[in-house]
């Protein structure tokens, strides 16, 4: 009830970014490129290849009829691996960025009050997106010099005659050529970039004015922006996860992908309002707003089981050869190298967020959220691992280099979203349910 | 058993809620508050401790979990076991569904009995009413009373609080 605690001034409150915590983030990048540098190392001189034999032997068994001469392209593992798990970490990053717009988005729709304090986080989470668009079509390109993560990039492959003639990828050479993705690509992540924008400005706008006209235009643009996201953002699932895997379809995957990304994203929020909080910022953000954070993430970790189960119970069921070579692959293909990671993976994003943030107390202490929000996070990278691995590396995938990789992004993106939160008050001074949020019970 | 009440009837939530804060701080202990909707922070303000019926959930959907799982596999594996679509006659996750179903059955139904009972809301319970206006648009307040207690000095806090009138009613079936 917002009349029930005396009034209190909100006040504009500022992150200062210090150059120890700088400093820290510079360190994960460091730490990363040393771990990089390691993995690089340990993949070109060949250590850790012994399984190599055997992993091809599997790889016969269970490669879906692209032949050994098709399937294997140009670049060395090492090369291979570090462009692969460069694509990984940036679609994951870039989802999850974009999360920030369309959570702050169905906030400003649905006239949701409570997320009032944490909304300049989740306008900071989206800052990466510019960088992620650029980042995208750079490695698309470096991808497509030895075709290592698009099978249907390969020349000819859908030119009959050609011996790369592959008659399914030829049928879908209306959606998977080469401007048209890329058309797609720009499209999405510019019209992505430009919301996060128009909100932002808004924002700040508001800030500075007051007044709540700002506040129904941001409706408005929300309106419009989750209409085009929720249409392109299966589309980029489908481009840029699932067309490695260019046979293979499955009409759960748009929401299958968007479910990791939009869980990630909660989880990204979360923790990074209680470090923020633990750090002596938001100081009127209470155990209700956490307590609601939680809930999303237990709720939406719920719903990423339901979406992964239905997309795997139907394939299951059907048994069909050209459906569940997907799964084939990841349960005990290629000598089951990615069998604990299938299965860790429903451990990791179901059982542990379900039974941890089951009761009201858990959801309300910021240890256990943050224990909760870190294990989504490595849960749903490890998930787009295990959408992307399978089909690019084969049975040549390791965690070295993908682990280094995924460090340099880390620290990037915590560099560039404590930047702009920096820029403005963590509170947003004037938006019209600001009072409502700072009294908003549980 | 015969109860006397002291009844604060009030007009409006927001004046309710702290009148509730200022009466209990005020060291009278509040018997009921009755209201036509549920007001949102009354728990807190009332200091009621938290239900515990969300652990009597776990429970009955661990039964419906367990009694589906139970019976699938019995019925399918020993039973009377078939092939079907090729698939092992124990195929757990053909399980799943029937089982995420009868879990979430087992729950809402022992939940809304259980929560029926500890209310006794279940048949034939006369509940009594203090002020039927309570179930329109006042909010009352319930305050048991005894020969001991100052009358009038209930009556000033709560009308010192917004209370429109302060009524007494006798109830027997308390």
């Amino acid at each position: 009830m917002a009349t029930l605690t005396h009034h209190e001034s909100v006040t504009a409150e500022y992150l200062e970014v210090s150059p120890n915590a700088r400093k820290k983030f510079i360190m994960i990048i460091v730490a990363g490129v040393v771990v990089l540098a390691v993995g690089l190392l340990l993949s070109a001189l060949g250590i850790g290849a012994e399984h190599h034999e055997g992993a091809a032997a599997a790889h016969e068994a269970t490669s879906h009829g692209a032949g050994p001469a098709a399937g294997h392209h140009g670049s060395p593992a090492w090369l291979k691996r570090l462009i692969v798990s460069l694509w990984h970490n940036n679609v994951f990053f870039t989802g999850v960025s974009a999360i920030g717009t369309v959570f702050m988005a169905i906030q400003y729709v649905a006239y949701a009050g409570w997320s009032v304090l944490i909304k300049r986080i989740n306008e900071a989470l989206s800052a990466w997106l510019i960088p992620g668009l650029i980042l995208m079509i750079g490695i698309f390109a470096i991808s497509l010099i030895n075709h290592d993560i698009f099978h249907w990039t390969m020349p000819g492959i859908m030119d009959e005659g050609s011996e790369n003639y592959d008659h399914i990828i030829a049928g879908k050479a209306g959606f998977l050529n080469l401007p048209f993705y890329l058309i797609r690509m720009v499209l999405f992540l510019g019209l992505w970039a430009f919301f996060t924008k128009r909100l932002r400005d808004l924002s700040l706008a508001e800030d500075l004015n007051g007044g709540t006209e700002y506040f129904h235009k941001s409706i408005n643009v929300s309106a419009l922006f989750l209409v085009i996201y929720a249409v392109s953002s299966p589309i980029a699932a489908w481009d840029w996860v699932m067309s490695v895997d260019t046979h293979w379809f499955s009409t759960m995957f748009g929401w299958y992908v968007f479910a990791s990304w939009w869980v990630s994203g909660i989880a990204a929020v979360t923790l990074c309002t209680i470090l923020l909080k633990q750090a002596g910022y938001l100081r009127w953000v209470k155990e209700g707003h956490l307590h609601d954070l939680g809930k999303f993430m237990f709720g939406f970790s719920i719903f990423w089981t339901y979406v992964w189960f239905s997309q795997f119970m139907l394939i299951w069921y059907a048994n069909l050869p050209e459906e569940s070579v997907y799964f084939n692959q990841r349960l005990g293909g290629f000598d089951g190298r990615y069998t604990w990671m299938f299965f860790g993976n429903l451990v990791i994003n179901f059982v542990f967020p379900f039974l941890v943030l089951m009761t009201r107390d858990a959801k309300r202490q910021m240890i256990m959220l943050k224990i909760v929000s870190i294990a989504i996070l490595i849960g749903h990278w490890s998930d787009f691992y295990l959408m992307l691995m399978p089909g690019t590396m084969k049975a040549e995938n390791g965690f070295i280099i993908e682990i280094g990789t995924a460090l340099i992004f880390l620290g990037a993106f915590l560099l560039l979203m404590t930047k702009r939160l920096s820029q403005a008050s963590l509170v947003p001074v004037h938006h019209p349910f600001l009072d409502e949020s700072v009294h908003h019970t549980t | 058993m015969t109860k006397r009440f002291a009844l604060g009837i009030f007009d409006d939530e927001d004046v309710l809620l702290h009148a509730v804060e200022n009466v209990r701080e005020a060291g009278v202990k509040i018997y009921e508050v009755f209201t036509p909707f549920p007001i949102h922070g009354m728990d807190d303000a009332l200091g009621i401790e938290r239900s515990r019926l969300p652990i009597a959930a776990f429970f009955f959907g661990l039964t419906g979990l367990s009694f589906a799982l139970w019976m699938q596999i019995y019925m399918l594996g020993f039973d009377w076991p078939m092939i079907i679509g090729g698939k092992p006659h124990i195929a757990l996750p053909s399980f799943i569904p029937v089982s995420f179903e009868l879990t979430v059955l087992f729950c809402c139904h022992g939940m809304v009995i259980t929560f029926y009972t500890i209310s006794k809301l279940y048949p034939r319970w006369k509940t009594p009413v203090l002020d039927v206006r309570s179930t329109d648009d006042k909010f009352v307040v319930a305050i048991e009373v005894n020969e001991n207690t100052d009358m009038t000095k209930l009556t000033q806090l709560l009308r010192d609080n917004g209370a429109s009138e302060v009524n007494q009613k006798e109830m027997s079936k308390f």
